[in-house]
């Protein structure tokens, strides 16, 4: 993996360069004004996954920031990954929050487009959309190489970034997809969060088509892998979440599955899927999302032999 | 690409107004354009890109549905999903869709993209964009 020169801005980046394995999950989103909330399920997560992404609003629907989150794990020696959406803020707001999360010790960001306000309990607010994805993963890398705003002011005190965006391989225009993951690759993305993946030959393509552009010369691909817990759950996913793939076999399997055992079918088809796509060329780890359940996640990360987590050498924070 | 950081919307004299006028009634029944002020039909299958709800000038977001619609509008195709297909069928600027188009300069909204084109405005981009242009080429 040809990365650049400058030392490694994370554990995570240190352990990706050193070509381990990794494993990334969503943080179970909050809504209390307290810090215990956040420890509540963060503290569980310590030492059996290497980052944990802080979203950004996720679903459109408001919760603590992410910013505050992502430090709250710093504190409890969690290594966040703060994720940044385009709907909520202006590039001013933006860049001000990238530094922001800088200073507070946060070195993983993931920059993305960001759902719809459509799709949220706000539906009636104003989207922003200042910026796009490939934008901002651009000013990220900005702030950081060239220490200026995108105005070319300068700052201070550049940020150290690890520069993480998502790419979908799974929904239209397909062929377009592996170009888009190169166009986010030139802009600075250093790693890929892909969305929920169940079509292990839609990721098979992908990944040889964005071979094929190179673009995995230069990048850490992580897999998505969702673990469904209950037959109503696959169908809500496939019929209420946009760009999800989810194949007519995953729903008839939880089907033919009694209820009380759906929990475990659904982590066996997620074992299922996180075994084939580690066999891709170019994957380099996977990035695990449950609805409200951590323990399916901790679960999974158990029976997949993925504990214990690798050691690496951890940065010097600046 | 220049590198000043522009201040202020384009002066828009008599002229200008009747330019406006011409582009407008053109281009919005035939591209459905939204006069933006700095067109890229060029390097988007001649689909307007700010017919997007979420403005994307590089591409589609992760939720175009399974059958190739809008997330936010479920009864329409997704822009991008046009812009790639069609993107596909020209005879010329296919390679443009893997271009990285910069920002949108707001100033620049409800402005003669064909006055832009000609003064080249539409051409300045931030200071920091432009340095990292440069240092990348």
């Amino acid at each position: 993996m040809s990365q650049t020169g400058r030392p490694p801005a994370s554990r995570l980046e240190a352990l990706l360069r050193g070509g381990h394995f990794a494993v990334t999950c969503e943080l179970e989103t909050t809504d209390g004004a307290d810090p215990e909330s956040v420890h509540a399920v963060a503290d569980p997560l310590r030492g059996k996954v290497d980052a944990v992404n802080c979203t950004d609003n996720s679903a459109a629907h408001p919760h603590i920031s992410q910013v505050a989150a992502a430090h709250l794990l710093v504190d409890r020696g969690i290594e966040p990954i703060a994720q940044f959406t385009c709907r909520d803020r202006n590039r001013l707001g933006l860049q001000a929050d990238l530094l922001g999360t800088a200073a507070l010790g946060v070195r993983n960001v993931m920059l993305m487009t960001g759902d719809d306000v459509s799709a949220g309990d706000h539906p009636e607010a104003k989207a922003i959309y200042d910026l796009d994805s490939l934008h901002l993963i651009r000013i990220a890398r900005i702030l950081r190489d060239d220490g200026t705003y995108l105005s070319g002011r300068r700052l201070t005190e550049s940020p150290r970034f690890f520069i993480g965006a998502v790419e979908n391989p799974f929904a239209p225009p397909l062929d377009f997809r592996p170009i888009r993951l190169q166009k986010k690759v030139e802009a600075g993305a250093q790693f890929i969060q892909t969305q929920i993946c169940f079509n292990v030959s839609k990721l098979r393509e992908f990944m040889a088509r964005a071979g094929e552009l190179g673009a995995l010369d230069r990048v850490f691909v992580l897999v998505g892998i969702f673990i469904p817990r209950s037959l109503r759950g696959a169908r809500y996913l496939r019929d209420q979440v946009p760009g999800i793939d989810v194949p007519d076999w995953v729903i008839e399997r939880m089907e033919g599955t009694p209820a009380e055992r759906q929990a475990e079918e659904g982590r066996r088809i997620a074992l299922e899927v996180l075994h084939g796509a580690r066999e891709l060329p170019g994957v380099s780890g996977v990035h695990l999302m449950s609805i409200g359940g951590r323990e399916d996640i901790l679960a999974l990360i158990e029976e997949a032999g993925l504990l214990p987590r690798p050691e690496v050498a951890v940065p010097t924070s600046a | 690409m220049e590198t000043a950081n522009a201040r202020g919307r384009p002066k828009m004299g008599l002229g200008t107004r009747a330019i406006l006028l011409v582009e407008k009634v053109t281009k919005e029944p035939l591209w459905d354009c939204r006069m933006c002020g700095q067109c890229i039909l060029h390097s988007t299958g001649l689909r307007c890109p700010m017919t997007c709800p979420k403005n994307l000038r590089n591409g589609p977001c992760g939720g175009v549905l399974q059958n190739g619609n809008c997330e936010v509008e479920p009864d329409r195709t997704c822009t991008w999903v046009v812009a790639w297909e069609r993107s596909r069928k020209l005879p010329l600027w296919r390679d443009h869709m893997e271009h990285l188009n910069p920002p949108v300069d707001w100033q620049l909204e409800g402005t003669s993209s064909w006055v832009n084109l000609l003064t080249r405005r539409d051409k300045l981009v931030p200071a920091g964009w432009a340095d990292e242009q440069v240092k990348r080429e």
